[in-house]
């Protein structure tokens, strides 16, 4: 973190973004300055490969893996020996598209794991046993699919065996006559998913005897590196919150922790009115030097943008509370609807229909000023500029695309969508709005969520009970 | 009328046809009529800009250039959510209102 400051500060613009792949995002970078750069970055260990290119970009997992209390086994591991098997992999170098796979290890799904071209979520079968299921073809942009099961269970020594049978059958009749449809979720619809699933088990059991499978060695080798740090035993788990500040931040910005007496942080890149995901230079270095001080020296990119400290004593939390204070680094929204997913948008992309950060920022500043973001719980907002969906608007409860009506921006609202266990994709409201409009829109959702809730449901529960009709009756009346 | 514009490769920045070079400051803009393409063609080949296109734009009141799509408006200024980072002399002479 502190080497991606050093860059934010001598190359770029004194900040960074950090985006919904994991990664960071420099928005100023000279052309005859990215050598340096890669050199700077391969200094610690970090580089840029794969980052665009019809190839198998990084490998995304759960944030909180290797310190959730609910997961079967630490994904890291094998997203790591993904990661290796598919870096300069020379038969997928050139793939019809890109390519994108995730890894989680637990029933919670917090790495939107059903909407990447392979999800993997390692699970304990019914005789005990740890392997993989395997959902392939999902993906949002402009044809947005959530991936079916394709193998319920893959032994984890035959994982990358199964993953490359998936990329070859993909690789070989994967469109690339059309950018549009070259994604390999058309390649499943197409098919269907038993034909496809029946192609890859018949390269499986070609691959089975040709020695795809790293030797059991280098697994070993790359677990140590995830070893769990040296956590500390009898710990209390009670946090002070005479604080009330503190107390709501507690409550909301952390994460329940296998280890007894710690806790996953989150630093929420989300300031009321700021733009999700930038960090100045200054914050990273504050954030590195937490992650050092409170964190094992570990710190973490979330797929929503935020920055996650994966291992922290209660005992300390308001300690390193007190600092984020002071970095204003502290805001207590993780998860609500000031928590907003958004792309760089027309402000930075050339991609872009409309702009996304200011209707961010709009709709984060409406909601901390009337005071609803508390009532409302758990609401998943999610801001996309164009139709290729970096901000995953199709997977928001509330999602929002901006798209481009006669040079002017205009905003399209969905709702209904998840990228979480219960994955779904939003549907369209109807007329889109200006920049003002889809702000009230957004609130005259809430509203009717508010008023119509049953106990305990979150809107997206109340939004699957009533259906569309009651929410486009408050909205266009 | 129609303008050109593209990126400078080394640097990055926004770059619009001036009638002689490309400048950064969309005040600069000449109208090039009919001439796009070949402007267009001669200018990327000899390597002087980075993917150029062309667009359409009106005066202002006062004289200056003004794109008829926000897309362009926004990169004649810079981003409108970083207005510390805006492309100084044009933003001074448009004001912020412009882009929207």
């Amino acid at each position: 973190m502190h080497a991606l400051a050093d860059i934010a500060d001598k190359y770029d613009r004194g900040y960074g973004h950090f985006t919904t792949r994991q990664n960071i995002q420099y928005n100023w970078i000279k052309l005859e300055d990215a050598g340096d750069i890669l050199a700077d970055l391969a200094k610690v260990e970090m580089h840029a490969i794969q980052t665009s290119g019809n190839c198998i970009r990084n490998i995304s997992s759960d944030h909180f893996a290797g310190a959730a209390a609910d997961e079967v086994i630490d994904p890291r591991p094998y997203a790591e020996i993904l990661r290796q098997w598919s870096s300069f992999h020379p038969e997928f170098s050139y793939l019809p598209r890109k390519f994108k796979i995730a890894v989680i290890a637990s029933e919670r799904d917090r790495a939107a794991m059903r909407l990447h071209d392979i999800g993997i979520n390692i699970v304990r079968n019914e005789a005990g046993e740890i392997g993989a299921a395997f959902y392939v073809g999902g993906g949002m942009g402009r044809t947005p699919m959530v991936a079916p099961l394709i193998r319920e269970f893959v032994p984890l020594d035959q994982l990358v065996t199964y993953a490359e049978a998936c990329l070859r059958v993909y690789n070989r009749y994967g469109r690339r006559d059309n950018k549009y449809k070259a994604r390999i979720k058309i390649l499943v619809h197409e098919l269907g998913k038993d034909e496809y699933a029946r192609q890859v088990e018949e390269e499986f059991a070609h691959l089975l005897g040709q020695g795809v499978e790293p030797p059991f060695a280098e697994l070993k080798r790359i677990r140590t590196f995830f070893a769990d740090p040296d956590f500390k035993t009898g710990l209390s788990s009670d946090i002070d919150e005479s604080d009330p500040d503190f107390a709501l931040w507690a409550r909301r910005n952390t994460h329940a922790h296998k280890a007894p007496g710690y806790v996953s942080a989150v630093i929420s890149l989300k300031p009321v009115g700021g733009i999700p995901g930038d960090a100045s230079a200054a914050q990273m270095h504050v954030m590195a030097d937490l992650a050092k001080e409170y964190s094992f020296d570990e710190c973490r990119v979330m797929h929503t943008q935020n920055i996650v400290l994966p291992h922290v004593e209660i005992g300390r939390l308001h300690a390193l509370w007190a600092k984020l204070v002071e970095a204003d680094l502290a805001a207590p929204n993780l998860d609500t609807v000031e928590d907003i997913i958004a792309c760089p948008g027309l402000d930075y992309c050339s991609l872009a229909n409309a702009r996304s950060i200011p209707v961010a920022q709009k709709i984060s500043e409406r909601f901390a000023s009337t005071g609803k973001t508390a009532a409302l719980g758990e609401l998943k907002l999610k801001i996309s500029g164009c139709i290729n969906a970096c901000g995953h608007h199709h997977a928001g409860h509330i999602g929002i695309l901006g798209v481009d009506r006669k040079g002017t921006e205009n905003y399209q609202l969905l709702l209904g969508g998840s990228e979480a266990e219960d994955t779904s994709l939003g549907k369209i409201t109807g007329p889109g709005f200006d920049e003002a409009g889809i702000v009230d829109a957004v609130e005259k959702v809430t509203d009717l969520y508010l008023e119509t809730r049953e106990d305990g449901e979150r809107f997206l529960d109340t939004y699957r009970r009533v259906g569309m009709e009651p929410f486009k009756e408050a909205i266009y009346g | 009328m129609k303008i050109l514009t593209g990126n400078d490769l080394k640097s990055g920045l926004v770059v619009w046809w001036d009638g002689a070079g490309w400048s950064p400051s969309i005040n600069d803009a000449v109208d090039v009529g009919e001439d796009g393409a070949t402007i267009m063609a001669r200018e990327e080949a000899a390597r002087n800009v980075n993917v150029p296109y062309a667009i359409e734009a009106e005066r202002d009141a006062d004289g200056g250039v003004r794109p008829a799509h926000i897309k362009d408006r926004v990169r004649a200024l810079g981003p409108t959510v970083r207005t510390d980072l805006a492309v100084a002399k044009s933003a001074e002479a448009k004001g912020w209102d412009w882009v929207i």
